[in-house]
């Protein structure tokens, strides 16, 4: 119990015990003290600021938030749109349902602030199906926030008017990408649109619009209230900066949401915050940042959990969701229900996707149950291959990549299955 | 922007059109890039990802199908990435759909392309159950085992025809295409435009009629222009030993860019039906007409030679002519016949017989439109074109169900309304296109010319008119404001039923509106108040100044394929070709010169008043080309008994019509495919037509008969061909002055076209009128002829449906139209239902004061409640028995859409 502690910036308040989230209790801890801030400012100022602080995208891609928001043409006349990413549907990732559920205000304050910077006047929330606590939490928290003159017209008398709407998912991962969620949005099937055109160029309803995740928007207050300076302090600057949500998760002793500086030791988290392997085991394996990020070993565990470094190393840091497995697991079945996972999400446009997750999955259960073929790892990697980077989303680069990646490091545990028909850790 | 950018295209510099795709650059430099989902005239997809190209830089491979060439780019569309890529998508494929999955023989572009790549198989397992044929269509094969997922079906379906009926469930590997709400194709509303048919790569959707030669490799195709309505779209006709067994859409087409409708596409086994004349026929001697309605009206007549035909025929119109003058003689031309033949029916009238007793069935769909027209602005045709219609902001239609009448036109409304146009619908009836308006404007029947001064109204009060416009471009103006000042909106609601504040809503989107046009059809034009309500429309588009500029103006869309060229070659009694009146002396002579004979100066009788002159016996003998009176006409009881007083009749025609059997001799001829010429489609676009089969044992183009016949008579008419036929046609019509066979070849053009330098016009009336000033011409709202009563308390209004054409001669003819709507449903609204006691599909008995039908009923909020509605195609149970033949005092045509009937629950 005596992991190192560090600042915290999104999650400082739920530190509180008996913290609900409420306006009130959001406000009597500093909360709604950014808007102002980023109101007194020109919106190419708060673009601007927002680009210093070195704030990167928290959904996934880690993309740099205030480039995209400079990627808005600047024509005041032109329509906008703000979109909220709370779909996460990441297996391995539950941060944003803590966000939703617990602290939904810094995501309104910060939503009105992206609105701002590019001059939105209409911002939606997509928030996953399944979160109904969530939902309903938020819906509460927009409903104070009109009431208190945070939404609506004339923001805190500024002449700023915005609307924030709430929409809620039916159940598909691909609606988390984010044309998906815009065509979702619009009321149509959940599919992916071909970029270019990308979003902020032509997005919702074909005018201009940011999408953000939850997260990310929830760095903004604090960075206004602390500076651009000041949060680039956190982690590892330029590059690299504040502070993110890990959600840790498998066979560790203590798994749970840890708001932590960008750049510590995969070891750290594991091992110190996490409380280790449970039950005194030894670590196979690491996925370190969602189900589609490629896999991690024990060989890996000095690498800093930062979106670079984890790159560097070969994976992504993706949506913060580490997924520990300790030495009872097999790679076969792992390979087999991530590959479930995505065929089953594939919105199904791309040929490669479509039927190549399929028979991914296909092929992989087959290995699982022992009726492999010495071929078969061949024609998986070559499928693979093919299924990355030649689709119009990159869920199709997701599915192939981890497998990929497992039977890079682990090709024994498969061979095994193919040879033995068996499995080497003997899971059921 | 640059007229081309540089890039360099598998290693080579090339110079390319800045907004072309990748696909499009390769193409335009000779590289073949493969696809299977793209489809040139929608948004690309991208889905299907065989398309990958290479471009330096990127780590991603890029949809050539859909990406935008950049200055600069370098491409490989050969790269081993690229292949790699393209050869894994097809054996992705090819685990589900093997070499040799389709074998129907339409061709599968998915096998060609694995054939090309040099794949056979696939390393993957196929699925272990596939989807079973759906056959529920009689016109379409489904078969989603051989879909490839490319969705080229959708977008031919929500896209270019703006049809939705297609869509995907499910996703993933579970994706499928979905009609509906994933119904059988039959069962679902789907209306048969086989748009998906001919967009499929691959043949899970084909065409099912004649499956068996349709897709024979030695079919020939020939480029012409559909036979049934006035949009004019162009088809190639595949033909297999001499008969027609597939019709596809011509792509390149300005009309239709390929799409066709049912009918269209579906719509040509009559051509060779056993029913077909091939030997003309002499009525035997002493059968009287109404033998014919006594079993197989053939048995009235036995097979003559052609030359004794053609000499009974001269003799015996000759000898009519001498004995009670050239007036006691009638000709009904047909607007099923291209413009040659019309021009020489009118001719053969005119100079061999001497009478100006010529008309067509236009007298029966828009001559208050064309009379009103001519009247108001000089020109009796559209003002527009078709394709305008994605220049307009604002598109009404009134009185038109558009979607069935003129259905590739409908498409393009449903498409333009889906890119931003706003659409108004101003019609009775909950047609189709109000699923896609804005706004929908429900008035009672027969109330249209308050409902349109009740717009002016609020237009005027408002200043949303044209004051410069009326000023510099239009006459009459100071007549319409006491007249329109007697409909306030709360007045029109009360006679029109229609909300004063959707009136005011619609007249300011019109008076605002930077261009709107208005459509209009038969449910404007075929009233006793036919001219008055053209009139109306006519004035609201003045007063607003939406006519004369691209996406303004003021369209009636016509019938028949060819019913604007015939009147436009004068198959009518007033005018000589090229609306010339025939009662202007100087025109007259002009014609007299030209054909080189005396010609009379009395005007004609219109087809409705050769009616009546039959029954008085002033009409002795008729020549009828093409047409089918005896069903088409309005109070067919009355109509019959005219024609029965008749001492002679010939008939020309492709079958034995209901009126035909009552002929005394009756001359089988060629159809549309079995000959060429001109038509003249809605928008005045004069189209070249092609032959494609030879006519069916001895029957012959019209054409020649009617010059045979002529001989025979005296005037010599020595063409060598249609070509021939229209110089002269062109020649004394000045707006087809400039046209000839040779610069028809590729779209057609537009008249008028004056000389040979002219390219024709998309739109008219531009700088000025074609009279000089438009003409206001207010009207004041008149009731129909025949109101409800207690005896006969619902209002019949009749009309067509998609699947059928005119009287049913042609379409019910047609195997799989025959089975889509195989027989005739009277609409009527539940409420009215109800207090019937009848549900859909039991026989009602619908009673007018004169005449009685018997047919099923369809219950449907579609027919408002009080009124019914019953298609005019079904000479069995035929509308017109019904309908009153009361007729507009200007243009002479009947009240199609107006009468009293009762119904009654039949046994
Ligand atoms: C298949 C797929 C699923 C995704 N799901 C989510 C998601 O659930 N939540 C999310 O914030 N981003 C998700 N993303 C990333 C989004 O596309 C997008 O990058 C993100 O919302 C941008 O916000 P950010 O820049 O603030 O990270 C997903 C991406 C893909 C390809
Ligand atoms: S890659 Fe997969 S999920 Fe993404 S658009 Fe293509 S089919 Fe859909
Ligand atoms: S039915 Fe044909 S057009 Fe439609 S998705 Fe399947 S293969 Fe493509
Ligand atoms: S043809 Fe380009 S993606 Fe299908």
């Amino acid at each position: 119990m005596s992991a190192p502690a560090y600042e915290k910036v999104i999650l400082r308040n739920l530190q509180d015990p008996g913290y609900r989230g409420t306006l009130a209790e959001y406000r009597a801890r500093g909360g709604y003290s950014g808007l102002p801030k980023a109101l007194q400012l020109q919106p190419q100022e708060v673009i601007d600021l927002v680009k210093q602080s070195g704030l990167r995208g928290r959904g996934g891609a880690g993309f740099p938030t205030g480039l995209k928001w400079d990627f808005v043409p600047k024509d005041l006349a032109l329509t906008k749109y703000v979109a909220i990413n709370g779909d996460e549907g990441e297996p391995g990732t539950f941060k944003d349902r803590q966000l939703l559920e617990q602290e939904p205000h810094p995501i309104i304050e910060g939503t009105v602030i992206t609105a701002y910077a590019i001059g939105a006047h209409v911002a939606y929330i997509y928030v996953r199906g399944e979160f109904v606590e969530g939902a309903k939490v938020f819906q509460r928290a927009l409903e104070e926030a009109y009431a208190a003159g945070f939404l609506g017209k004339n923001i805190l008398g500024s002449g700023f008017d915005l609307d924030f709407y709430m929409h809620r998912g039916a159940g598909a991962y691909i609606c988390g990408e984010e044309t998906g969620l815009l065509e979702s949005l619009e009321g149509k099937r959940g599919q992916p649109r071909l970029k270019p055109p990308f979003p902020a160029v032509k997005g919702l309803f074909g005018k201009p619009t940011v999408v953000n995740n939850v997260e990310t928007v929830s760095n903004l207050p604090p960075i206004l209230v602390g500076g651009p300076e000041w949060y680039a302090g956190i982690g590892v600057p330029p590059k690299n900066t504040g502070t993110r949500i890990f959600s840790i998760s498998g066979h560790v002793e203590r798994p749970g949401n840890y708001e932590l500086p960008l750049g510590l030791p995969l070891r750290e988290l594991i091992f110190e915050h996490a409380g280790g392997i449970r039950g005194g085991r030894q670590l196979k394996a690491v996925i370190p940042g969602g189900a589609s990020s490629p896999i991690f070993t024990p060989a890996h565990l000095d690498v800093k959990m930062d979106f670079d470094s984890v790159a560097a190393a070969g994976s992504m840091a993706g949506s913060g969701g580490v997924v520990v497995m300790d030495e009872t697991t097999c790679l076969v079945r792992v390979a087999r229900v991530i590959a479930h996972f995505f065929a089953h999400e594939s919105c199904g446009q791309c040929t490669q996707c479509r039927e190549g997750t399929a028979w991914l999955h296909k092929m992989l259960t087959r290995i699982d149950e022992g009726k492999g073929r010495p071929e078969d790892l061949e024609v998986i990697l070559d499928v693979c291959d093919n299924m990355k980077g030649k689709t119009i989303c990159v869920l199709s680069d997701a599915a192939a990549m981890p497998i990929e990646s497992y039977i890079k490091h682990f090709r024994d545990d498969f061979e095994h299955h193919i040879r033995g028909g068996a499995c080497p850790t003997g899971m059921a | 922007m640059a007229d081309t950018i540089g890039l360099t295209l598998n290693g080579r510099s090339q110079e390319v059109a800045p907004a072309a795709t990748i696909w499009q650059a390769a193409r335009a430099v000779g590289l073949e890039v493969p696809t299977l989902c793209y489809d040139s005239r929608v948004a690309p997809a991208g889905n299907c990802r065989v398309c990958m190209v290479e471009v330096a830089g990127e780590r991603v491979l890029a949809p050539a199908c859909a990406r935008q060439v950049q200055p600069g780019m370098v491409i490989e569309t050969q790269s081993p990435k690229a292949v790699a890529a393209r050869r894994m998508v097809v054996e992705l494929y090819l685990a589900d759909h093997p070499l040799g999955t389709c074998g129907v023989g339409k061709g599968c572009e998915l096998e060609a392309l694995a054939r090309r790549l040099g794949l056979r198989g696939s390393r993957f397992p196929a699925r272990s159950s596939a989807p079973k044929p759906d056959l529920s269509s009689p016109v379409i094969a489904v078969d989603l085992s051989k879909c490839i997922l490319c969705r080229r079906c959708i977008s031919a379906c929500s896209d270019l025809q703006v049809n939705n009926v297609i869509g995907l469930d499910a996703r993933g590997f579970s994706t499928t295409i979905s009609f509906d709400t994933n119904l059988a194709m039959g069962r679902s509303t789907c209306v048969s435009c086989g748009e998906c048919v001919s967009a499929c790569p691959t043949e899970a959707l084909v065409e099912r009629l004649h499956q068996d030669v349709a897709f024979r490799p030695d079919a020939r195709k020939t480029r012409t222009v559909c036979p049934y309505c006035g949009v004019g779209c162009n088809v190639e006709l595949h033909v297999v030993d001499n008969r027609v067994v597939r019709v596809t859409g011509t792509r390149e087409s300005a009309v239709n860019l390929g799409k066709l409708c049912v009918k269209g596409r579906f719509g040509y086994d009559f051509i060779q039906h056993p029913d077909r004349l091939t030997r003309a026929l002499i009525r035997r001697p002493g059968v009287p007409r109404e033998a014919a309605d006594q079993g197989d009206p053939r048995d009235c007549f036995r097979e003559a030679s052609w030359d004794e035909a053609l000499d009974l025929v001269a003799a015996r119109l000759g000898g009519l002519k001498a004995r009670y003058g050239p007036d006691a003689l009638g000709v009904v031309s047909s607007a099923k016949c291209p413009n040659e033949e019309n021009y020489l029916i009118q001719k053969f009238a005119r100079v061999v017989l001497g009478t100006n007793n010529v008309d067509h069935c236009i007298r029966l769909c828009h001559a208050s439109s064309v009379a009103a027209l001519i009247y108001a602005l000089g020109s009796g045709a559209m003002t527009n074109s078709s394709f305008e219609v994605y220049s307009s902001d604002v598109i009404i239609v009134m009185g038109s169900n558009t979607t069935e009448n003129h259905p590739i036109i409908s498409s393009h409304m449903r498409q333009a309304a889906k890119r931003g146009a706003t659409l108004i619908v101003i019609d009775p009836r909950r047609i189709e296109l109000v699923n896609h308006a804005h706004i929908w404007l429900r008035q009672r029947p027969g109330t249209d010319v308050a409902l349109l001064n009740g717009l002016m109204h609020v237009i005027l009060k408002e200043g949303l008119h044209d004051e410069a416009f009326i000023r510099g471009r239009t006459e009459g103006f100071e007549q319409l404001g006491p007249v329109i000042e007697a409909y306030p909106p709360e007045r029109v609601e009360a006679i029109t039923g229609v909300p004063a504040a959707d009136l005011v809503r619609v007249a300011r989107l019109y008076g605002r509106a930077k261009a709107a046009a208005i459509y209009w059809g038969m449910g404007m034009s075929q009233h006793t108040t036919g001219t008055d309500n053209c009139l109306s429309l006519i004035n609201l588009g003045l007063l607003c100044g939406h006519v004369g500029r691209e996406g303004t103006g003021l369209n009636p869309l016509r019938g028949q394929n060819n019913v604007q060229g015939a009147g436009d070659m004068g198959a009518i009694p007033d005018n000589y070709p090229g609306y010339q009146p025939v009662e202007d002396p100087g025109t007259r002579e002009k014609f007299e010169r030209a054909w080189g004979v005396p010609l009379n100066p009395r005007r004609g009788l219109t087809i409705t008043e050769m009616m009546e002159a039959m029954r008085q016996g002033g009409l002795r003998g008729m020549y009828i080309v093409g047409e089918n009176p005896l069903v088409s006409e309005a109070n067919i009881a009355h109509a019959r008994a005219a024609l029965f007083r008749l001492e002679w009749i010939v008939a020309q025609d492709i079958f034995l019509n209901e009126t035909a059997r009552y002929a005394d001799v009756v001359l089988p001829a060629a159809c549309f495919a079995e000959k060429g010429g001109t038509y003249t489609n809605t928008d005045r676009r004069v189209q070249l037509a092609r032959q494609a089969v030879e006519p069916p044992g001895e029957a012959r183009a019209d054409w020649e008969i009617i010059c045979d016949v002529a001989v025979r008579m005296g005037y010599p008419m020595p063409y060598e061909d249609l070509a021939e036929v229209f110089a002269e046609a062109a020649a004394v019509t000045p707006i087809y002055a400039g046209l000839s066979y040779a610069r028809l070849q590729g779209e057609g053009l537009q008249w008028p076209c004056a000389d040979a330098t002219s390219v024709g016009a998309p739109f008219l009336h531009k700088e000025r009128f074609t009279r000089g000033l438009g003409r206001f011409v207010p009207c004041h709202q008149r009731p129909p002829r025949e109101l409800p009563d207690d005896d006969f308390p619902f209002v019949l209004n009749t009309g067509r449906v998609l699947e059928h054409w005119h009287t049913g001669s042609m379409t019910r003819r047609s195997h799989g139209l025959d089975a889509l709507y195989p027989e005739l449903l009277v609409s009527i609204h539940p409420l009215d239902a109800d207090e019937l006691r009848v549900r859909s599909g039991d026989r009602v008995q619908v009673v007018s004061r004169r005449g009685r039908i018997t047919a099923r009923a369809e219950v449907t909020e579609q027919t408002p409640k009080g009124s019914i509605f019953i298609p005019f195609h079904f000479a069995e149970a035929a509308a017109n028995l019904l309908t009153i033949d009361a007729l507009d005092p200007v243009a002479k045509i009947p009240e199609y859409k107006f009468c009293a009937v009762r119904v009654e629950r039949a046994a």
